[in-house]
């Protein structure tokens, strides 16, 4: 609990940082660009679960210990995505998300 | 008992499944003949107990049902029963059709030397032995109408033996179809009588009881005839169809087409009569029922035929084709026997006439169909304009012919003579008109016979390319013992009401050798053959100016009256034309038309909707986006 600041302003700030993630992940063409956004959208909800256990429900842990557990999780997507992201280079020798479309109709 | 009817069977099957390892030609026939043969002797047999030992009791013969299974019920009374029925008529149709059978199975062994199909036609001709034995047994309406099918389907397959020849395959489905149209009625009847009489066998049927339950209790009036007169009636159709009464005759003449063994056994001597034997197995029926109405149209149906089929006769130039509207012209008259006829005592004289004429014409027509194959056979044409002189170069047919020809046109002793006299006298009883044309039909069947045979045997004489002779012994063998037949039966049956009758109750019948019907039919038959002797023995011009003389009316019975345009009309440009092609176009684009619409609607819509598939990761986030917030709204404002 951070004296003189109210919940509310640390939800809109975790929901403005979600919604860049958001926008950027929509946005960007560079594969790792995509991946960084969404690890902004990650770790924005992780703030969101710290902050309401600390203001609204003090008594409990679960809310901090969910957080390790998404950054535990953004790793292990990372390190996936990652891999997938060196096959595309490989194969194609570019990192733009235009050359990933043929799973198509 | 069962064995006479099994005994085909077997052998059908024996020659029908091990085709191919009875190549070496002979041996299907020695197959066939031996198991007719037994039949044969077992029929014989068979008769020889019935009306000679255990038949007659009490003056009356007796029926026995030696077996009978059941084999689908309906109720109480109703079933369909597998069963064999002995009564006199049944058990002389054994000795007819056996009999015929076997000299049939005897003579193909010469007649169908050397075809490729050896034995295939002899399982064929055992189908037809079984089908036509087990009808001719049968002890329920419906055993009947299935062993009916049955002789159709072997007809068909005898018909079109030649299957490689377009006409022979033509004239099979004719005949197919036309008797199955036929047999479309004699359903409807068949299941009328068993709704509104309650039963099917054939026993009951007949019996007294059943007559009377059905005087009191007349069911449904259609135009002014009760339910069981139609019923009646769409039975005779069935009949009339496979005997080839006018109109369903059509099939007859092209029934030719089969080889001449076939021609002989079925088409003259059994199939065909299979619907006098109907009328005849349920004659009390027929007699009781409103007054005879049923029988009153059997008479007319029967006449007509005859004297129409008579006609004809007298213009046709292939052997074959006489022959097959002579035997047309005579079932008409067992028709007309039998319509006339009335029930006890010497008034049954119709009935007993009908099927002594039944058992005479079998053998004569029989003997007539196989000798025109020796002569076919010899001369390589179906034509009389090939033929001539053949007296001297073939003296066993010759004879043998004139003795049929001489029974066919009533002249005594032979079998004819009996049976013709004693038809007309029964119509004389009953009507002048039916009298008259029969007395009129009779003159003619002798003239178009000896016409036959002056033409075939005689009319001078001529060179031949080769010299026709009569080869094998299997085939003169049997014309030979059908000719002493003709010539014996006649008059040691002759009170043939001593076994068959209505009634089932032998009366005594003697022709009257005075009187002026019977001089006067024989003076008509003389005079048909004196006419044909003067016309036919030596070549004349009479022929070509009579011809002449009648103008129109000659081309018309010569194209036989125009009945096959008229049906190919009727099916062509009706049936075809304004019925069936509408509802297959219909089929074709309304009902196949919804289908395809509805299949080629689900493309169309998938083609739209593909798009929205494409692969990129963003627009399928965006998906994800929209969709989120679309639940989110949701939630929202239901207040959940």
């Amino acid at each position: 609990m951070i004296e003189g600041v109210s919940i509310q302003v640390i939800l809109t700030f975790t929901t403005v940082l979600f919604f860049i993630g958001l926008y950027g992940f929509l946005t960007r063409t560079h594969l790792i660009g995509i991946l960084i956004s969404l690890e902004l959208m990650l770790n924005s909800e992780a703030i969101n679960f710290v902050a309401v256990n600390k203001y609204l429900h003090p008594e409990f842990l679960q809310g901090a210990v969910f957080s390790l557990f998404i950054l535990a999780l953004a790793a292990a997507e990372t390190a996936l995505a990652l891999a997938i992201i060196l096959q595309v280079y490989r194969r194609t020798g570019s990192v733009d998300v235009k050359e990933v479309k043929e799973l198509k109709y | 008992m069962i064995w006479i009817p099994a005994l085909p069977l077997i052998s059908f099957l024996l020659l029908g499944l091990f085709n191919r390892y009875f190549r070496k030609e002979p041996v299907a026939g020695y197959v066939g003949v031996a198991s007719l043969g037994t039949a044969w002797v077992l029929a014989l047999y068979t008769a020889w107990k019935y009306f000679f030992e255990v038949g007659l009791q009490n003056g009356q013969y007796v029926p026995f049902t030696p077996f009978k299974w059941e084999w689908i019920h309906f109720t109480d009374k109703l079933s369909i029963d597998m069963g064999i029925l002995l009564d006199p008529i049944s058990v002389m149709m054994l000795v007819v059709v056996t009999t015929i059978s076997f000299m049939v199975h005897i003579y193909s062994i010469g007649y169908m030397h050397g075809d490729e199909g050896f034995a295939r036609f002899y399982a064929y001709l055992s189908l037809f032995s079984f089908s036509m034995l087990s009808l001719v047994l049968a002890s329920n309406i419906f055993q009947i109408y299935i062993f009916w099918e049955l002789v159709g389907v072997s007809s068909f397959l005898l018909i079109g033996y030649y299957f490689v020849k377009p006409s022979a395959i033509a004239a099979a489905k004719k005949a197919f179809i036309v008797t199955r149209f036929a047999d479309f009625f004699f359903l409807v009847g068949i299941l009328m009588i068993g709704y509104f009489v309650g039963t099917f066998d054939i026993e009951t049927l007949n019996s007294e009881g059943t007559i009377a339950w059905i005087a009191q209790h007349p069911g449904p009036v259609f135009m002014g005839l009760s339910v069981v007169t139609w019923a009646l009636i769409l039975i005779f159709v069935g009949g009339a169809g496979k005997s080839a009464m006018f109109p369903l005759h059509i099939w007859l003449p092209d029934a030719m087409e089969g080889p001449t063994p076939v021609s002989a056994l079925i088409h003259a001597a059994t199939m065909v009569v299979a619907g006098v034997y109907l009328v005849a197995r349920m004659f009390p029926l027929f007699y009781h029922v409103d007054n005879g109405f049923a029988l009153r149209i059997v008479a007319a149906v029967g006449t007509f035929s005859a004297l129409f089929a008579a006609i004809i006769a007298l213009t046709q130039e292939d052997i074959k084709r006489v022959l097959a509207y002579s035997t047309m012209s005579q079932i008409g008259y067992m028709m007309m026997a039998l319509g006339v006829s009335g029930y006890e005592g010497v008034e049954g004289l119709g009935y007993m006439a009908g099927m002594f004429h039944l058992f005479t014409h079998a053998m004569f027509k029989a003997l007539l169909f196989l000798i025109a194959g020796v002569v076919i056979h010899a001369v390589h044409s179906n034509l009389m304009k090939d033929m001539g002189g053949l007296h001297k170069y073939m003296p066993i047919a010759s004879w043998t012919f004139l003795i049929a020809a001489l029974a066919i046109s009533g002249i005594p002793p032979m079998a004819g003579f009996y049976s013709k006299d004693e038809i007309l006298h029964a119509a004389f009883e009953y009507s002048f008109i039916i009298w008259l044309t029969g007395f009129l039909v009779a003159g003619l069947t002798a003239f178009y016979m000896f016409r036959l045979y002056f033409r075939i045997f005689h009319n001078g004489t001529r060179e031949y390319h080769h010299r026709p002779k009569e080869d094998s012994r299997a085939m003169t063998g049997p014309l030979i013992f059908l000719a002493v037949l003709t010539l014996t039966v006649g008059w040691v049956f002759t009170p043939f009401s001593e076994y068959v009758t209505p009634t089932r109750v032998p009366f005594h019948y003697h022709i009257h050798w005075g009187s002026p019907l019977v001089l006067g039919s024989m003076a008509i038959a003389l005079t048909g053959i004196l006419a044909a002797y003067f016309f036919y023995y030596k070549p004349t011009e009479y022929p070509q100016k009579v011809a002449r003389a009648f103008g129109i009316t000659y081309k018309w019975a010569k194209d036989k009256f125009y009945m096959d345009e008229l049906y190919l009309f009727v099916t062509k440009r009706i049936i075809f034309d304004k019925i069936s092609k509408p509802a297959a176009w219909f089929d074709r684009n309304v009902v196949d038309g919804m289908m395809d619409a509805l299949g080629n609607t689900t493309v169309w819509i998938s083609n739209r909707i593909k798009g929205l598939q494409s692969g990129r990761l963003q627009e399928y986030g965006i998906y994800f986006v929209y969709g989120v917030v679309v639940l989110i709204m949701v939630f929202y404002f239901l207040n959940f």
